[in-house]
């Protein structure tokens, strides 16, 4: 009995474990030490240790618009997504047992659709001869197509539908917890609306706003699908740069640099922003 | 409690708004694969099965879905039989460097999954496995893992380990305890991670864009090519099949679990 007490749990996980260091951990350590190899034209990894893929990517201004231009687009998917998420789980939370699993089903739904069909619906929207201009044009509001593919706000607005069941799911799961007694004592002494939700509601979902926003914002910034076929080459953000440097001019260190890179900004904003929130915050996290 | 009349108008309105763009881009795609035209168009002033029978004759595009299906089987079988185990002894024992191993099993979810693909590029590429389908299983099959594991853990930390104690006390080998008891009890949570993990690398495309070669390209890896190439109403109608597709298996997955429990891995 003591034995198995002892060595049962090592001997059910060491499979998957093993998988893990094997095809997660090896490989991410690899590509660190990837990062920090000379790329020879022709030949592909030279030898040596270098930081030149670093100093290239904080000298060149091309890389600096990539960056600034994902970490922007991922900030404003994410504003984007805090603003409308919030509110539809707050409806969600209200609406009758019959009408929120129907709406469940379309809110969440589209998280198990490949995220290439959903990008192509908004590429077929967003076209010059697609679905909103033709509309548009129909109706005589507009003479000229508007150009919605391959710019920053088509990107963002597909991206925000992409992302924003993440936000929904995260406030919904901070929602149960909420005693719904706590807003029909603010309605009973005579709150509207806007005061139950800014002063109750609000204050009380906050740990779900911020880990939903903090899976929008990573996701955001490591998108690739939709960046790649509504912003195509005119908008390169860091993903769609690193997939260019791999498979297109095979400069796996530079690439694999850019992805270093990518995962440090993203981990720094995010142990940055929880640690603002929570200290802001203190009393709901307990 | 609360009931839809006492929702406040506004709200409702909101809600409605917000269907709409959740649904908007799907039935657009729905729409536009009944057209009778060569290019992107609506429906309205002709319409056909012309893009259906479309697909019948594009037979790249049947073998990626058929490999995407055996690649989603055997990556969720493969993440199964892995995280049942581990899942098991997280919910049930406390041990030293437990918490290390729930990070290690779930870390896929925190790496972007462009990170992975060039990481298991270069890593299969140096072992020989770049290009082949067992590297591809291998990826697919570490990518799903922590969704089968989140579920495992969530029906196994649910139920009561008296009664595998009293099968143990009264003679049960190990073995016929998990196969007599335990098992049954999770079975639920076993299922619904499949299921997930399933979806899940049958959806996966950038991870794979990487990973895959042009003889093993998944259908999502195919899909994209293509729309770098060009956006036809073969998408649309290839697209369609895989929306009522994915409706039934969401069917499924909210009839027995609830949507919301089994994509945020509370089973």
């Amino acid at each position: 009995m003591q034995e198995r007490q002892n060595l049962l749990p090592v001997w059910l996980s060491a499979p998957g474990a093993l998988a893990m260091l094997a095809f997660v951990a090896l490989p991410l350590v690899l590509t660190l030490s990837l990062s920090l190899y000379p790329f020879v034209p022709g030949v592909g990894v030279g030898e040596g240790l270098t930081v030149a893929n670093f100093a290239d990517i904080a000298k060149d201004d091309y890389f600096h618009t990539i960056f600034a231009r994902t970490f922007g687009m991922a900030l404003l998917v994410t504003a984007l997504c805090i603003a409308i998420g919030v509110p539809e789980a707050y409806v969600l939370s209200r609406l009758s047992p019959r009408w929120r699993a129907v709406s469940m089903v379309v809110v969440l739904g589209p998280l198990l659709i490949s995220v290439v069909v959903r990008t192509l619906g908004w590429a077929v929207l967003l076209g010059n001869e697609g679905v909103i201009n033709k509309s548009l044009m129909a109706m005589g509001l507009i003479q000229e197509p508007v150009r919605m593919m391959f710019t920053f706000t088509g990107v963002v607005v597909a991206l925000v539908h992409v992302l924003v069941p993440f936000m929904v799911l995260a406030v919904w799961a901070s929602l149960q917890k909420l005693d719904a007694t706590t807003e029909q004592a603010a309605e009973s002494l005579g709150a509207g609306l806007p005061t139950v939700l800014t002063r109750i509601v609000l204050p009380q979902v906050i740990p779900g706003v911020l880990s939903g926003g903090l899976i929008v914002f990573a996701l955001a910034a490591s998108a690739f699908a939709t960046p790649a076929i509504i912003g195509g080459r005119r908008l390169k953000v860091v993903p769609t740069t690193i997939y260019d440097e791999f498979l297109g001019n095979l400069n796996w260190p530079l690439g694999a640099a850019l992805a270093v890179v990518l995962v440090v900004i993203v981990l720094v904003v995010s142990l940055g922003v929880n640690r603002l929130v929570e200290r802001h915050w203190k009393q709901v996290f307990q | 409690m609360n009931s839809v009349n006492r929702t406040p108008r506004v709200l409702l309105a909101f809600h409605g708004l917000f269907v709409v763009f959740m649904l908007l881009p799907l039935v657009v795609v729905a729409l536009v694969s009944f057209t009778d035209k060569g290019y992107i168009a609506m429906p309205f002033d002709g319409a056909s099965w012309r893009w259906y029978r479309a697909i019948l004759d594009a037979p790249d595009f049947i073998d990626a879905f058929w490999r995407s299906v055996a690649l989603g089987a055997a990556a969720a079988t493969l993440a199964t039989l892995l995280a049942v185990p581990a899942g098991m002894a997280i919910a049930w024992h406390r041990f030293a460097g437990r918490e290390a191993l729930l990070g290690l099993l779930l870390s896929p979810l925190m790496v972007p999954h462009v990170v992975l693909g060039i990481a298991l590029l270069r890593f299969l590429t140096q072992v020989g496995g770049s290009s082949t389908l067992w590297g591809l299983t291998a990826a697919h099959t570490v990518l799903v893992l922590p969704y089968v594991l989140r579920l495992v853990v969530a029906a196994a930390t649910g139920f009561d380990r008296s009664i595998a104690q009293a099968a143990q006390s009264l003679g049960a080998s190990g073995w016929t305890v998990f196969r007599r008891i335990e098992l049954p009890l999770i079975l639920p949570g076993v299922a619904g991670g499949w299921l997930i993990a399933f979806i899940n690398s049958f959806d996966e495309l950038t991870m794979s864009i990487f990973v895959a070669s042009a003889s093993t390209q998944t259908l999502p890896v195919k899909m994209y090519n293509h729309i770098a190439h060009t956006i036809d109403p073969l998408l649309a109608s290839i697209s369609t099949v895989l929306i009522v597709l994915t409706l039934v298996l969401m069917m499924v997955l909210d009839r027995f679990y609830g949507l919301d429990r089994v994509l945020s891995g509370k089973a």
